[in-house]
Formats: structure tokens, sequence, C-alpha cells
């Protein structure tokens, strides 16, 4: 079936399994692998995408169920050759290591700040709790976060 | 080129150069590669541990619309050859573990058959519609129970479930006996060191092309061993070795995970060489908890010889290592590396340790972050506040006195090692300075009298990093790397230590870019493509910057005395006469930097005598012994006397890796390895059941660190060089995780000390220590602790050396 699907500003058409999920269909329709599939139950967010500002597990959503919805995903956070606030920081606080969580665990935090601009640690430490990570052990991902609030 | 010297790269925290593609989701994961025309594979894995097959049928699958093919071990396994165990393991039984079950399965989780097809959801439909038969079989799950006679065996054909049995002790037993009848009391403790499963975020997969014109393979792969995969590989699918090559994209974590040869390698390279087209599979993450390698499990009866003054004297170790069914690339050497380690940071007379490996009806063992060492660690410092407790010694004092000073190094374990370098007890008395020791003892006490369960917890601890010398390594034990100064003047190095998150691209551009005189933009760092990278011996115990750095040390020395030759020449002066500087060779006034030098290298118009053109150099790196990082972890924790939850409130940590290249990176692993702590310690357990169903068989099963579960840290260093390199690291990738484990179960130990507790082991969730406040439940057995005893400090405030000279930076 055909879902129509605003994907970074841009609007993509594609006609689908109705099985086909969201991340396969940004990863595989769309070309924009930096979403990430780790465990397919919506455990782990590295495939965290938002939805209309908010953020989703696109490992449990069907595409149609975006259809008409506008998805950003880590290619849309910032222009070509730039970098989002939040990316800047998870560079400077040494927020990732291998890299394969990041794109999610941004996600979620730009929705994170989006609610409470000023979090505190312990805000932010909860605000990640569905996103998983295990080379970081998380401080610095939390630094990252408190940086790009900071940054605003 | 500045002309003022700046300030050297190596030591400063640097953001990292990997991170902008990271960041901005454009990097190549394995899973993000698309090559034209790529089939799809999926596996049909057992559901039952240990079974006969009695018959597959394929019809459906094979008939289902974009099917390719289906295949079955009978189709494959002769060309697939036997996955490889590269451990040192002379007595070693070894059943043969092909690339599909044949006949038998031997875990749940075991490939049965696999599934080519189109795309990725029709194989995954199609492996459904594959009918297999099993006729269930008695599985072994407890490895005790396994050695007894008449245990059901896991491989009927070897005729038992001993693995191998290997020892190590210190010279004749004799002496060793000696000292256990000499001594005032022996301490006895069991102490279970649970399964645990990696979870690396990215699940495996891999990706394999055949060129057939080229008769050339090329197999993407996320692992940490691309070259040791080229190694072994050709002695699986017969394509030779200079005819493969190896990519490993960015890789997703490894932790050990991807330090190992698995089936799905080998069975997508022969079947893009069978089917004429790139073959990929991508793991599921339950396929990645059940069929990807699990670490630890081993259960050790571990005495302690010990005088009534608190000095220790031998130590016995009997462990039996689950191993499960299959020995993967380095199963069996796993708990030799806890033997090494098994005197910790401790001046034992002598030691003694039998290790009896055992196959069960799991899947493998095999290197998980630490590998063996964490568990050396965490059973050398639980007996040591066990030891104490007895003997109602302070815990840091009764360290003290154990473990050798400053002076005593190079240290002879009675392991038979030689420790290189270390100061235990400055890092010892950092860590408590650091941690307000006294301040927390009052915090501790206050709590108590308000009946909260407080406890504080100390483990010292030394790991063998920088594995390792040739003559102890099965395959080699040098890293290659190789330099090359390109036309232009930039610099390009080459690694084979391969990083999967580590940050070498930084790193080694940090030390590339001082000794060569460079900006760090003019360095680029290149690994993980084996035509590339020709040589290495990849990323795994805490070795790619100890060795993978001091070979690019070494290729950097050969070109500078190459190039002084050619800037002799053209300066018209002898090259004893230039000095280097700044990227600059100079003398009289005159210089000429590596924009000058190298396109003169490359022109060779004007080259002196018998100077061989170009400006490249490799290197293999033989260390001449490990390296030895030690530290001391402080851990405070508050139990929930009503729920066993435990918090923890404070976390110190100085580590000794010695000079640290990027201290940014350094915090980071650091940080990372206490995060698997604390997940060792508080939550995770693989959980097979009696039927060797896996209970743990997705992540919502298998509780990982959250982000509200890390506490906040106190970073702390002392800088003690190594030297078995010119550089004097030592390499920090595991430190965390060896350090923090027995730290926080010490403290947890403490804080159930009024209670009379005395040894739970791990993981201590919050049902267990539930049980342990409530119900009585004690893993140490005996009776708890008397309850005169119970009120006693157990530390004192004296001063322990807080005056300890002050090195390192916090």
């Amino acid at each position: 079936m055909n879902v129509s699907i605003t994907v970074n500003d841009q609007l993509l058409t594609h006609d689908v399994e109705p099985r086909l999920l969201l991340v396969h269909f940004l990863r595989d329709y769309c070309g924009l692998t930096g979403t990430h599939v780790g465990c397919e139950t919506s455990i782990c967010g590295a495939c965290t995408v938002q939805i209309g500002g908010k953020a989703v597990k696109s490992c449990t959503l069907f595409a149609v169920q975006a259809d008409g919805e506008s998805v950003l995903t880590v290619e849309g956070l910032a222009g070509e050759g730039t970098l989002h606030p939040m990316q800047q920081a998870f560079w400077d606080a040494h927020g990732l290591q291998c890299g394969y969580c990041t794109p999610g665990m941004m996600m979620t935090a730009v929705q994170l700040l989006a609610d409470t601009p000023r979090p505190t640690r312990e805000q932010i430490a909860h605000g990640l709790k569905g996103n998983l990570c295990r080379c970081t052990g998380y401080t610095k991902i939390i630094d990252a976060v408190e940086r790009a609030a900071g940054a605003k | 080129m500045a002309d003022t010297p700046r300030e050297p790269y190596v030591g400063r925290a640097m953001k990292r150069v990997e991170d902008p593609r990271l960041l901005q989701g454009i990097a190549t994961y394995v899973d993000d590669l698309r090559l034209t025309g790529t089939l799809h594979a999926a596996f049909v894995r057992s559901p039952y541990a240990h079974a006969r097959i009695t018959r597959i049928s394929t019809a459906a699958a094979k008939a289902a619309p974009g099917v390719v093919g289906v295949f079955v071990a009978s189709d494959v396994n002769q060309a697939c050859g036997i996955v490889p165990c590269a451990a040192d393991m002379p007595n070693l039984k070894n059943p043969q573990h092909r690339a599909l079950a044949d006949g038998r399965v031997y875990f749940v989780g075991h490939a049965v058959a696999v599934v080519i097809a189109r795309d990725a959801y029709t194989a995954r439909d199609a492996a459904l519609l594959v009918d297999v038969d099993y006729e269930p079989l008695p599985v072994v799950t407890d490895p005790e129970a396994a050695i007894k006679p008449g245990s059901p065996l896991t491989h009927p054909d070897l005729g038992t479930n001993v693995a191998f049995e290997w020892s190590m002790s210190t010279g004749d037993d004799a002496e060793l006996e000696r000292l256990f009848k000499s001594a005032d009391r022996v301490i006895r403790q069991r102490m279970v060191h649970q399964r645990l499963t990696p979870v690396a975020i990215e699940p495996r997969g891999c990706v394999a092309s055949y060129h057939r014109g080229e008769q050339s393979l090329t197999l993407w792969t996320s692992t940490q061993i691309p070259h040791l995969v080229r190694t072994l590989l050709p002695g699986m699918i017969g394509v030779p070795e200079n005819k493969i090559r190896i990519v490993t994209p960015e890789v997703g974590g490894g932790f050990g995970s991807k330090l190992n040869v698995y089936i799905e390698e080998a069975l997508c390279s022969h079947l893009a060489m069978r089917l004429h087209a790139p073959v990929k599979w991508i793991e599921t993450r339950r396929e990645n908890m059940s069929a990807t390698i699990h670490g630890r499990d081993q259960i050790g009866d571990y005495e302690v010889a010990v005088k009534n003054d608190g000095t220790l004297l031998a130590i016995k170790s009997r462990t039996i290592a689950d191993i499960g069914s299959y020995p993967q690339l380095l199963t069996p050497a796993v708990p030799t590396l806890t033997g090494l380690m098994l005197t910790g940071c401790y001046k034992y007379k002598a030691m003694r340790m039998d290790v009896t490996g055992v196959y069960t009806n799991k899947m493998s063992t095999d290197a998980y972050r630490g590998a063996g060492r964490p568990e050396a660690t965490y059973l050398i410092e639980r007996m040591a506040d066990i030891v104490a407790n007895e003997l109602r010694m302070d815990p840091i004092r009764f360290r003290q006195m154990n473990s050798p000073t400053s002076s005593d190094f190079p240290f002879a374990t009675a392991c038979g090692l030689s420790y290189d370098s270390g100061d235990y007890h400055a890092a010892l008395a950092k860590a408590r300075r650091l941690a307000r020791w006294n301040e927390l003892l009052d915090t501790r006490a206050r709590a108590r009298k308000d009946g909260k369960l407080f406890g504080v917890g100390v483990s010292t601890y030394v790991e063998i990093c920088a594995l390792g010398p040739s003559k102890a390594m099965s395959a080699g034990g040098w890293e290659w790397g190789c330099v090359r100064i390109e036309f232009s003047g930039k610099a390009t190095v080459i690694t084979g230590s391969t990083p999967h998150g580590q940050g070498q691209e930084t790193s080694f551009a940090q030390i590339a870019a001082d000794r060569l005189g460079l900006p760090i933009e003019d360095v680029v760092v290149l690994h993980g493509d084996t035509n590339v990278s020709h040589y290495g011996r990849d990323t795994y115990g805490s070795r790619a910057t100890v060795l993978g750095g001091t070979a690019i040390v070494m290729c950097i020395d050969k070109i500078l005395a190459k190039t002084r030759t050619l800037a002799a020449h053209l300066l018209e002066v002898k090259p004893g006469d230039l000095t280097f500087e700044g990227g600059r060779f100079s003398a009289n006034g005159k210089s000429l930097g590596w924009e000058d030098l190298a396109p003169a290298a490359y022109v060779a118009k004007n080259i002196p005598p018998g100077f061989e053109p170009g400006l490249e150099a490799s290197s293999f790196f033989e260390p001449e012994n490990f390296t030895f990082p030690f530290g001391t972890h402080i851990a405070a924790v508050e139990i929930d006397r009503e729920t066993g939850e435990t918090r923890i409130v404070k976390y110190v940590a100085v580590d000794d890796c010695g000079p640290q290249i990027n201290p940014l990176l350094v915090a980071g692993q650091v940080q990372g390895g206490i995060a698997h702590s604390i997940g060792q310690v508080l939550f995770e357990r693989t959980v097979y059941d009696e039927q060797g169903q896996l209970i743990t068989g997705e992540l919502m099963d298998y509780p990982l660190p959250r982000a509200h579960d890390i506490p906040e840290y106190v970073l702390g260093s002392t800088v003690t060089p190594s030297p078995s390199n010119p550089m004097g690291i030592k390499g920090v990738g595991e430190a965390g995780t060896i350090g923090a484990t027995p730290t926080i179960a010490n403290a947890v130990m403490d804080a159930l000390y009024p209670l009379g507790v005395r040894h739970l082991d791990l993981p201590l969730t919050p049902e267990k220590i539930w049980r342990a406040i409530h119900l009585g439940e004690d893993d140490r057995g005996g009776a708890r602790i008397p309850e005169a005893d119970r009120s006693a400090p157990r530390y004192t405030t004296a001063d322990v050396g807080e005056g300890a000279l002050e090195v390192g930076n916090v």
C-alpha cells in the first residue's frame, strides 16, 4: 500500500507491505541508515526517531502508522555539514564510543530538552532510560545533554 | 607548520576525529552496506537444548516466492570446515564444531538450516516454513552434576562432559602444602561467577561477496579481529588467505563478543561463492542472546592460608568452568587468565589452581570484557574482605600489609608473572583521599544509627594487559603498524589494531602528529581493511593502544632516521648535525619540512646514494612482557531494607594505566567498564532452566544498566609508567570492569554486615538481598557473623598514608 511520510522535511511516497517497519522504511526505502536496529523489541532505543516532535521507537511501528506524519531522523537534525547543538555536545563531551546507540540517544535527548529545557542530571538520566548504551556507561552522555541544555 | 613549539597532543583531552560521521548518522556499519544483488540469510535455530533431528523438511520454504535456497548440514558442512579454537589447551576434547547442526542439536539457538532469499523479510518468513522434527534428549545444564558418574552427556560421542583439565601452581606443591599446614587459619569460600551476555548494541552481521574473475572473497563483518578471521577463514572455506579481504566497517561494540570466528561468517562466505551473489546476514537480538558467546560462568572453591597477624601465605582454587557446548576461539584460555592473576595485588608465597572445563548444553563461553581477570579480581578481593573479617582486621590495613611496595617492582608473583611496575599504596591512598574516607565512615556510622543499611567497599586490583608476548599467545601477540608520509607531506597511519569505539583514530593521530611534528589534521589513521592494514592481531585484552601505538612509534622512528639522511643530503650537512623539531630538520639556519622532504623522496631525482625512494615504514612490535595496570576503587551503597534494592551513593576510581594519551578517552573507558560491573553485581545473569531453555533470550529478560542506575563518579589516576614499551603505557579498556565488580560487592556486603550476612553470590538483586535480610539466606554457609562482631567498625579512620606522594591528575 502507498504511504506518504515527510522525512526530514522531504515528502516521500512508497508502495510498501503493510507489515513494513518504519525503521526499515527509513533505512531501505529512504536510504537513511543513521537509524539503527538494536533489539526489535523497543528495549534498546537505537532506532529512536521523532514523529511530530515526539521520540518514538521505529522498530515497533509500521511505516503505515506514520502515513501522513512528519518524521525526523538523525540525518535531519542539522543542515548538511553542520551539527545540531546536541550533536556538538555529544562530540565535545565524548558522549559516544562505538556510536551505534548515539543517533537514537540524541533523538530522545532532543525531545527531553524540548520538554524540560533545564533538566537536572537526574532528570536527564531518567529521561534516557529507554535508550541503552553499552560503551560509555552513560556518564558522558548525561554530560553531553547537560552541555546541550546550557548551549541553548 | 608552527614556528613556536605547541603543546603536545599526547596527554590532552581531545575530542575524537571519528565522531562527526557517527553523530550525523552517515557512518557505515555492516547493515548499512548496500551491494547490488545482495541475497539475505536467515537461520533456523534449535528450540531444544539437546535433541536428535529426525527430519527436516525444506520444501515449503524452498517453494516460497523470493527464496533462492535452503541449506542444511549435508549441503554445506563439508565446504565450511570446522570452527577454530585457537587456545593452547593440549588435552582439550574438541567436538567437531561445524557450520550447521548435523543430526543433533546441542544448545538452544544451534543453527540447523539457513534460508537465502532476495530480501530479509522473505528470508525470515521462509525460515518459519522449514519444518524440523526433534526428538528431545537428556540435557546437561549443571556443570557440577555433569562431571559426576552417570550424568547425561552433552556430546555422547566424547564419553565425558569434561572438556579439559588444567592446572598451574607455584613450583612444587610440597611448599604449598607446607604453607597450608603452617597457617594459623585456612579460610574457605565458594563463589559463583555468573554467566553473562555481552550485548553489544550492534548485533553481529556480515556481508560476503565473491569475485569470480579474481577468485577473491571480500567479507565485511562486524568483528574485533579482521586479521585473525583472515588467518583462520581459509582453513574453513578453502579460499587462500591472499585471496581473502576482510573489512570491518564501523563496529558497534564488541566487549569480546566479536572476538571470534563464527559459523555465520563461514556460511555467508561459502554461499556467496556458491550462489554468485553477495550474501548478507544480520543477527537478530534473540540470536545475539542465544548464539553469540557468553562470558564468565566459573564456580570456584577457594582456600586461603593466612597467619593470625594477617599475613597471606597461599591460595588454592578448584574451579569448574561451564564452557557450554563447543569451544569457540579462546574458550579454554579464559579460565587460564584467572589462574595467571589468581594472587592479585598480593604477596602470596604459593598458589595452585585446578580448572575443569565442562561441556553443557548451552552457548559457548569465551572472552567477555576482562576475560578471566574479573573473575580473579572478584574472588581475590572478596576473599580479602572475608579473611579480614574473620581476623577482625581493617580490610584496608590488611590489603596494605600484604601488597608489594613501589620498590618491590618488578614484582615476581606466585603465579610466575613479573608485574612490570606499580605503586599500589599510592593508588589506595589517593582513592581514600578522593573518597573523603573518614567522612564516609562518619556518614556510614550516622546512617547505621538511623537504622539504614549503608556500606562501604574497597577493592585494589591489578590486571594483565597488552596481550601479549607471542610466547604466551597461541597465534602471535605482536602488533603491526605502517606509517607513510604522502607526497603532500601529510601522514597516513595504518594500524593492525582495529578500534570498535575505543577511539584510536584519535589517540594514534595524537601519537603520530607529535612525533612527526605535524598538525593533527594532517594525520589520517586507517584500520580494519586487510587490503590496507595488511597484518594485525587486532583488538582485545586492552592491547590496541599499547601494542598498536608502539608499532606506530617504531615506524616513525624508522622514517625519521631515513628522512634525516635525505635532509642532510639536500642541506649538504652531516646527518648528525641536524636537529628535528616541529616537523623540520634544521642545521646552520636552514631547514626543511615534510612538504619539502616528502616530494623529494618520491620524485627521487636528488637523493643520497643508496636512498630508497618513498617515505614509508612498517613495523611489528613484539612486547617483552605484558603490562599490569592497577588501581583502587571505593564505593558506598545504601540498601533499602524493605525492597532489597541497592543504590550506589558514591563511587571513586583511581586507575593507573601509565601515561594517558587522551584522558577523555581513558575516562570513557573507565566509566563504561564500571557500568558493566554495575550490571554484573546488581542485575545481570544469563539464565538457562533445567531443560536448557534460555530464559534471558531477549533484552526484556536481561536487565542491562540504564542511565539512572549509574552513580556520579569521582575519577582519579596515578601514573606509573611501564618499562615494557617506549611510551610507558599500560592499557585501560577493561580496568573498570575488573576493579568495580568486587568494590561494589564488598560495599553491599559491608552494608549487610550488621545483619550478620557473610557472603552472597552475584548478582545482588533486590530479591537476593531481601532474602538475606528477611529470610537469613547466606552463600557463605555456616553461622552468621557473631552478634558481638556485628557492631565492630571494620574500618579504622587512622591515617594510612594519606600523605603519600601525589601523582597524576584527578
